[in-house]
């Protein structure tokens, strides 16, 4: 009885678990196949003359779609942003959790109203202001203005809030600064807080689609994503070359999250709770 | 508490030495918040207000003269006769339809998802990854790779269809109302995770003395749910709704990439017009304006909703 049920129980879970990943996978195995073959009708299931066609084209020096430069300037700007959000918001998140300073209230509610902004109605004017700052068609405009949200400060806020007053108080008594007790002691104890914003920043700015997209125009300054809109407009039907971008795109966020997935669900549940 | 009175002791500047004394200077925490509030400043603050001024200019960003003309871009957004009306309004319908359509799935279909992974069993961690793992990917992704796999001719979707006998000649792409079919269903499946995590953690924190009790009154499941589970997931539904209703409503990449608006510009939603009037042919003006109209639908929305969350004594 719980024998059988059991394995019904699995059998559900199994099934819902293949309309996830077999997109993904079919993803992989298209890029291993050749042109013609990842057309065929019906389908083939596995590549039957498998091939690196699609990674070819994609790494070809003179490629017209410099995937590779994608990738690295991709990896360059999630990283360069992640530290920047890293720093300034944990320095913001210390102020508004453990200092007390006038306008603090008013200040917090104005950050956390930008959480509720669509992202669309800051793009036109931001553009502009991007441009005065001759950022355009530059990484530059990819790293600093998403920077800025509200997010981090208030996922962090809301970790400091938690922390224990005891090692801080100590730390006064020897006559600590605010400084001195924001890195020797917050920081250190928020280390799986700081590298949760880490990764979630990091994946966010690694799969941003609308900004880059309207923001950089040669396609030697692409990411992936703006990357990805061009393969599939430059490779109308040479779906390998499509999929194998997009699994270049996917590998390595499904890597990071495969690696970290307890500390991002465990955030993106904290955050959203809180929101 | 304590820190409020220690502060107010240390901006006196006559705190006493020593004890459980904060000493803080006035400076210290402006200077802790002085790189984010340039950015948040920068980047947040002033587009919001610089968004506004140009609304009500004609700012073509090729063009030197900006002329300024009050609320005419509004204007013709209400005027039937101007050249934008048309096509704004279609694309604000093209949200509406794909918002109307998306956000109930995407509120009930990740509970039921979330009370499935809500007992515990051997595997849950690694269910609860894979169920969550597309949203790991962008909509860029997502997007080349369901033009692929939904391809009429080409695409496994309908080839998985053919295989098992049923009709496999479906416009998924292209035609209505499968294009609506295919970018809610796409969506559901991407975003998904999302929203059973965030379900998942609100269950958890649900006291579980509750459903003990109610066993004790010989409730059945479906009164333990309504009864017990719905209340105690309140606030963690009403956030579900306003934070789903608002990704929705952004909906852009997936219409971008999928269908590329068809057929004809159905599909095509307000964001996607909205790029594509000041981003493409850079006519900010008009653009900007079109922002704000649909931010204010959606703080109106968010608002309604809110508050039909909040009167109600039970959901």
């Amino acid at each position: 009885m719980t024998r059988t049920r059991g394995i019904a129980w699995y059998t559900i879970l199994i099934g819902l678990s293949l309309i996830f990943i077999a997109p993904l996978v079919w993803m992989l195995i298209t890029s291993f196949k050749t042109t013609g073959e990842a057309t065929r009708v019906p389908p083939t299931l596995l590549p039957q003359e498998p091939s690196t066609h699609a990674y070819d084209t994609l790494f070809a020096a003179d490629s017209q779609t410099p995937v590779l430069r994608w990738f690295l300037n991709s990896l360059l700007a999630a990283g360069a942003q992640a530290v920047l959000i890293l720093v300034v918001a944990s320095m913001a998140a210390y102020a508004l959790a453990r200092l007390e300073f006038r306008g603090k209230k008013l200040l917090f509610g104005l950050i956390i109203g930008t959480l509720f902004v669509p992202v669309f109605t800051l793009i036109i004017p931001n553009f502009l202001i991007v441009d005065r700052f001759g950022w355009l068609d530059t990484l530059w405009a990819l790293i600093v203005p998403g920077a800025a949200g509200a997010f981090g400060v208030f996922f962090l806020r809301q970790f400091f809030l938690g922390l224990p007053r005891e090692l801080e108080e100590a730390a006064q008594l020897e006559g600590a600064n605010a400084w001195q007790i924001f890195s020797k002691v917050i920081l250190p104890l928020s280390k799986p807080a700081l590298a949760t914003l880490a990764v979630i920043s990091f994946l966010a700015n690694w799969n941003d689609f609308i900004w880059p997209v309207y923001v950089l125009f040669s396609p030697e300054h692409f990411t992936l994503p703006p990357g990805l809109s061009i393969l599939q407009g430059a490779y109308t039907i040479d779906y390998p070359v499509i999929m194998g971008g997009a699994a270049l795109a996917s590998v390595p966020a499904l890597i990071l999250f495969l690696i970290t997935q307890r500390y991002v669900i465990e955030g993106v549940s904290r955050s959203g709770l809180k929101g | 508490m304590a820190l409020a009175t220690a502060s107010a002791a240390a901006t006196r500047q006559d705190a006493p030495p020593g004890g459980r004394i904060r000493r803080v200077g006035i400076a210290t925490p402006y200077l802790f918040l002085l790189p984010y509030l340039l950015l948040f400043g920068t980047f947040v603050l002033a587009p919001a207000a610089y968004g506004l001024w140009v609304s009500l200019h004609d700012w073509d960003y090729l063009l030197p003269g900006k002329p300024f003309v009050g609320l005419a871009n509004y204007h013709a957004l209400l005027d039937s006769g101007s050249a934008v009306y048309e096509e704004f309004w279609q694309s604000m319908r093209a949200t509406g339809i794909f918002t109307v359509a998306s956000v109930p799935l995407l509120v009930v279909v990740p509970l039921g998802l979330a009370l499935l992974l809500n007992r515990s069993f051997p595997g849950r961690t690694f269910f609860r990854a894979v169920y969550f793992a597309p949203y790991v990917l962008g909509v860029a992704v997502i997007g080349v790779l369901w033009r692929f796999l939904l391809d009429p001719n080409l695409g496994a979707v309908n080839g998985l269809l053919r295989a098992v006998g049923l009709p496999s000649d479906t416009p998924w792409i292209t035609g209505l109302p499968w294009a609506w079919i295919s970018l809610v269903a796409v969506t559901v499946w991407w975003t998904i995770g999302f929203n059973a995590v965030i379900y998942l953690a609100g269950l958890q924190d649900i006291p579980r003395e509750l459903y003990e009790a109610a066993r004790i009154d010989g409730g059945g499941k479906w009164a333990e749910f309504r009864h017990i589970t719905l209340p105690g997931l309140r606030p963690v539904l009403v956030f579900v709704v306003i934070n789903t209703m608002l990704a929705s409503s952004n909906m852009f990449g997936q219409s971008l990439l999928i269908t590329q608006g068809a057929p004809g510009n159905e599909t095509r939603t307000a964001i996607m017009y909205i790029a594509e009037k000041g981003l493409r042919e850079y006519n900010m003006g008009t653009a900007a304006a079109m922002s704000y109209v649909l931010t204010l639908a959606l703080l109106l929305a968010s608002v309604i909703i809110f508050r039909l969350f909040r009167d109600r004594d039970a959901v």
